[in-house]
């Protein structure tokens, strides 16, 4: 047992496109036909290699340090794990896709042909690294493309990399700072947006974005309920007093036409 | 009389016509799945189940805490006989609300999963449970028009003792949960189109919410003085179109200096669909009904009110089908266009919605004014009467001329 942080290395230039990642990927969590290839990610394959122009590019979840799936969703189905996995917990889904829909990634996957469906995304093999093993797909990377480690260790090497190679690498280590940093890391030798990464996106993590507004609710509940109840009690006041004011008038009204009529 | 019974029965005929195929489409959604009941992919999982039923079943919802406000908070009695059929109109929204969100959910059955499992971070979390609160608040709100029914005064008079503070929590809640609805949308910075995504979108939200709302109270009353064939409360629908026109200017304002701020001006020229789709929602919406409710010839007229109405509300639609659907389409790379079974469903759950509202108002007290009430109110409604009456024939003349 460690609870230190761990991660993933992707290094696009090592990946001979195999498929072997993905094979062990579904054996290890028990997929419906395991043998079958995926080119994309689906409800059945948590990860997939896609190809660009003869370079291979492993897509899976980035398993950020602060996921926007964990914060969207309602009944808070996902959870960031001390040692880095973001799990999902299908007991508690209700199936709103909130997680889908906001994923800066585009990483879940649902399973559409289910009348009972579950979100589907990498799980980062969480039992076998709380057990202290590498991810399923790191162990059965045969060229080392896909490194399972401490993240810290994995990001200096990943630092080291692009210092040894400079002329191969591009500068850039994808998943480092993206939406406040991840526990997965790319490097490559293709610029990254021509390999369909989204490569636009912010370095605050996104529910900040989300909590900018949820934290107003305490003051607007606050300051709104008691100007509601301030106008509600001027403008009720208000509506007393003139009842009052015409019960008055119309008291002074019938005693002066008595009067009137005593001295006639 | 005879076309008039004609007309009815063609209403009554469709009506059975799209619930039929509705519940057809309802037993392919359950037993088949969303998969084969609707175009909605990895890519794109949000479709018109949220977009139109969710998002504009809340915002058309939102007359009845506008006119709740006004008519309770701010004390301005004279509006009071249009307040049953409005809170009526927001309950049924939100009644439908929740059946949408059946339809959509993958795991319906866990729905009450919000109460227990808590994640405060979540806008989700906070529009359940704007959902579920407000729900309850209009429920007892409108319940004195059932519970009147029954003879039931004691009761009446309980909810009566709490209606004050249920009025300000409904207009807290509604406040919270229009504007949520926006928040939704502030954690796609990347997928949504600059044109609309905005850190102002729970503002955007709120201020389109009331002038829709508003809009909303008069094509309902406009619609129900036809079917039920009675008067129109024409000064206090003008009244009503009033603040809708300043609710459309504040909200002009508010988008004019949001996209200088932003420096996205320029994307209105762009000559493509999201432009194009941009300018539309704005026109329809608010640019020609600002127009209309700003001459007071048009306020006046009861075609004219109709009008403009309709126009907001179909404004407010395109607004959030665009932010729900045409802003989320670039980015994922996949276009959406619901399928007939999504479309049937959604149909289905608005004609439930008129036919409830009709059947309700036709056996329940909805219309009529309460009988026993503080002595004043006689002469209030009296006074109102005449001053429809007296505009009526003003806007008549009007039109004669």
């Amino acid at each position: 047992m460690s609870t230190s942080k761990k991660a993933l290395l992707i290094d696009l230039t090592l990946c001979v496109g195999c498929n072997a990642c993905q094979l062990a990927c579904k054996e290890a969590n028990r997929m419906q036909d395991p043998e079958k290839e995926e080119k994309s990610l689906s409800a059945t394959a948590y990860t997939a290699l896609e190809e660009y122009d003869g370079v291979f590019v492993r897509r899976m979840c980035q398993h950020c340090e602060d996921p926007t799936c964990a914060s969207v969703c309602p009944v808070g189905a996902f959870t960031k794990m001390a040692e880095g996995p973001v799990v999902y917990d299908v007991e508690k889904c209700i199936g709103c896709r909130y997680c889908m829909q906001a994923c800066p990634f585009q990483v879940p996957r649902y399973e559409w042909s289910s009348t009972y469906p579950r979100v589907q995304k990498c799980v980062m093999c969480h039992e076998r690294v709380a057990q202290g093993l590498p991810t399923a797909c790191s162990e059965a990377c045969p060229t080392g493309a896909t490194k399972f480690g401490d993240r810290e260790e994995l990001l200096k090497e990943a630092a080291d990399r692009l210092a040894a190679e400079p002329e191969k690498y591009i500068q850039r280590i994808y998943g480092q700072k993206e939406v406040g940093g991840t526990s997965v890391f790319y490097i490559s030798s293709v610029p990254f947006e021509q390999l369909g990464f989204k490569t636009t996106l912010q370095n605050t993590p996104l529910p900040q974005l989300t909590w900018n507004a949820l934290s107003k609710i305490p003051g607007v509940v606050s300051v709104g309920g008691a100007m509601l109840f301030g106008i509600w009690w001027i403008t009720n006041r208000r509506e007393e007093v003139r009842e009052v004011e015409r019960a008055m008038r119309q008291q002074a009204q019938s005693n002066n036409g008595k009067n009137n009529e005593v001295k006639s | 009389m005879k076309r008039f019974l004609t007309t009815f029965t063609f209403w009554k005929v469709t009506a059975v016509a799209i619930i039929t195929a509705g519940l057809y489409s309802t037993y392919i959604r359950f037993f088949h799945g969303l998969g084969a009941s609707t175009n909605l992919t990895d890519q794109f999982p949000w479709g018109i189940w949220i977009g139109f039923d969710v998002l504009c079943g809340v915002g058309l919802a939102a007359g009845g805490f506008t006119l709740a406000a006004i008519v309770y908070i701010f004390n301005i009695k004279r509006f009071e006989p249009i307040i049953r059929p409005t809170i009526l109109t927001a309950f049924l929204g939100y009644l439908l609300v929740i059946v949408g969100l059946m339809f959509d959910l993958g795991r319906p059955l866990q729905i009450w999963h919000a109460i227990i499992m808590w994640n405060p971070r979540s806008v989700m979390f906070e529009v359940a449970w704007c959902v579920m609160l407000y729900t309850t608040v209009l429920a007892l709100e409108f319940s004195p028009v059932i519970l009147e029914k029954f003879h039931m005064t004691k009761t009446i008079k309980m909810v009566k003792r709490i209606s004050i503070p249920l009025i300000i929590l409904g207009v807290l809640l509604s406040t919270l949960h229009q504007s949520s609805l926006g928040s939704l949308y502030l954690i796609v910075p990347d997928k949504m189109y600059p044109l609309w995504y905005s850190a102002y979108m729970p503002v955007f939200f709120y201020a389109s919410a009331i002038a829709a709302g508003c809009a909303m109270i008069i094509f309902e009353s406009f619609i129900s003085s036809r079917a039920f064939k009675r008067g129109l409360e024409l000064n206090l629908l003008t009244e009503i179109s009033r603040v809708c026109v300043v609710m459309l200017g504040v909200y002009t304002v508010m988008k004019v200096v949001d996209l200088n701020d932003r420096h996205m001006f320029s994307l209105l020229l762009v000559p493509r669909f999201e432009t194009y789709m941009y300018w539309a929602e704005v026109i329809v919406g608010v640019f020609v009904p600002f127009l209309l409710f700003s001459q007071k010839k048009v306020r006046q007229s009861p075609n004219g009110l109709f009008i403009g109405a309709s126009l907001v509300v179909v404004g407010f639609v395109m607004n959030r089908m665009n932010i729900a659907i045409t802003g989320m389409e670039g980015w994922s790379g996949s276009t959406y266009i619901p399928s007939v079974t999504e479309f049937m469903i959604t149909m289905m759950i608005v004609t439930i919605g008129f036919v409830a509202f009709y059947y309700i108002a036709k056996y329940f007290p909805v219309f009529t004014h309460e009988e026993h009430q503080e002595d004043h109110a006689p002469a209030h409604a009296a006074a109102a009467w005449k001053h429809d009456i007296e505009s009526v024939s003003r806007s008549m003349a009007e039109i004669r001329n």
